[in-house]
């Protein structure tokens, strides 16, 4: 297997969030585009990291698109999972529960 | 190279279907397929007590998977008591003008061995038949090719797919058809989809669907976190349904969508294609089977080994923790995308290679390894759903 050259990929110039191509161990300094991001969590291949501060509310977006809306407020670093991030669509049946 | 079928379809393989009509006599099918050269068994644990969607998309089913340019001949077994006749799946099949053979385990004498002895001597005499066609060339435009995902992480919508997206766009080019199953992992993706629809009818049926699936959802009560995105897809770090949707339609490239079709519905012209399908894989790769693909192409970030009797499944894979814990199942590793060496359209150009050496003959893993799974999707509201023991 060839060494990973690198760690993070970015799907789009409009995403909030980049996907991790490796496992990335907490406290790693990374470089994605031209931001420099401190990792808060340990990072399993294929998940994501947040870019920037993201508020509750807001969407996070990959693809260019958004694929959810935070549920607390993330802080640049931070891993963004089902504990941060909710769909706008079935969470809505959540609701009917 | 293909077979060419009576009917004018292309076929990639030169199967002998061996198909049960019902549940019922699933052993004496599969004793049969295996003791006849490139024979396959179809079963299934339907075809009894089926009423209303369910009766027709398991007969219609049984009829498409016959029907599929690459089966030669077929032979349908039933037991003689179920609702899904063995005549009604062979005359059905017949109107495809390939040779087909039926009989019901309970018209003969000696009971299950003497049902095998005649499936076997009828599949030997197919199989003779089969082997003095030979192969033809044939262009692209003869190629309906299936998309499928399954077991995906989030690795699979980053490399494999788009990659797959790019050989789709290609067989749509050449004069083709490709096949987008799977819709509840359209949701959250609509505004894309209607945006390639060729016209505002299939726009509007894009929009229906996914908002009527919606509707169902909410009218009761149904909680579908955890079955989309799946438990696995969430461990590999897709958190959402849209992020997971995206991932899949890139799959479909960026060709024009032609119109929706029906889970037992043939494609109406040429070009990209959207099936009605629940998004479970072996379900779907039989509705494609069942619609006339000739070839399905799966990709799987988590790593899935099935595969369809009577169509050959590629299997891609992205990630490369996978691909090195499965490499068995898989038949491209995509995984020199993530890994940064190569892009994604250098990989969709060892995946066209892999293609046409499928088309000419190569075995895929999953028949290598002698994967024939099949699923039928059952639809239809159920009268027993409320009956339990007080």
């Amino acid at each position: 297997m060839t060494k990973q050259l690198k760690s993070f990929i970015l799907m789009s110039p409009d995403d909030n969030c980049a996907t991790a191509l490796e496992d990335v161990s907490k406290d790693s300094q990374v470089q994605i585009m031209d931001i420099s991001i401190t990792i808060n969590h340990d990072i399993p291949l294929g998940h994501k990291i947040a870019l920037a501060d993201i508020k509750k509310g807001e969407l996070v977006k990959k693809y260019g698109q958004a694929i959810g809306v935070a549920t607390e407020n993330i802080t640049k670093g931070d891993w963004i999972h089902t504990h941060n991030l909710s769909s706008q669509y079935i969470q809505e049946v959540l609701k009917n529960d | 190279m293909g077979y060419q079928r009576p009917k004018g379809e292309v076929g990639i393989r030169n199967k002998i279907a061996i198909i049960s009509s019902v549940v019922c006599v699933n052993h004496v099918v599969q004793q049969i397929a295996n003791q006849v050269e490139n024979a396959v068994p179809i079963t299934h644990p339907l075809g009894c007590g089926q009423f209303g969607p369910d009766y027709k998309n398991t007969l219609n089913t049984l009829i498409g998977l016959g029907k599929n340019p690459n089966v030669f001949g077929v032979i349908v077994v039933g037991l003689g008591c179920e609702n899904i006749t063995s005549s009604l799946v062979a005359k059905n099949i017949k109107k495809s003008k390939k040779p087909v053979e039926f009989f019901d385990l309970q018209d003969i004498k000696g009971g299950s061995p003497a049902a095998i002895e005649k499936g076997v001597k009828l599949g030997k005499k197919l199989s003779k038949e089969a082997e003095e066609m030979k192969r033809e060339p044939f262009d692209f435009s003869r190629i309906v090719l299936g998309l499928e995902c399954g077991a995906s992480d989030s690795i699979s919508g980053i490399s494999a797919n788009p990659a797959l997206g790019i050989v789709s766009d290609r067989i749509v080019n050449y004069g083709g058809i490709s096949i987008l199953p799977e819709f509840t992992e359209w949701i959250g993706t609509e505004h894309l989809l209607i945006k390639r629809a060729i016209d505002e009818n299939v726009a509007e049926q894009i929009k229906d669907l996914l908002s009527g699936f919606i509707e169902n959802l909410k009218g009761l009560g149904i909680n579908f976190l955890g079955v989309q995105p799946t438990p696995g897809n969430i461990q590999g770090g897709l958190t959402t349904i849209e992020e997971k949707s995206l991932g899949t339609i890139a799959k479909a490239g960026k060709s024009p969508i032609q119109g929706l079709i029906q889970y037992t519905e043939k494609p109406k012209g040429k070009g990209l294609w959207l099936m009605v399908e629940p998004s479970l894989d072996v379900e779907s790769m039989t509705g494609l089977a069942g619609v006339g693909a000739n070839v399905i192409i799966m990709t799987t970030g988590r790593g899935s080994p099935c595969g369809n009797p009577v169509v050959p499944v590629i299997k891609l894979c992205g990630n490369p923790k996978t691909y090195e814990w499965m490499a068995e199942n898989i038949d491209v590793d995509m995984s020199p995308i993530i890994m940064g060496d190569k892009s994604v359209e250098d990989l969709a150009e060892v995946l066209w290679v892999k293609l046409k050496s499928t088309l000419n003959g190569q075995e895929t893993q999953a028949e290598k390894l002698g994967f024939n799974d099949v699923a039928i999707w059952r639809n239809t509201a159920s009268p027993f759903q409320y009956m339990h023991c007080k």
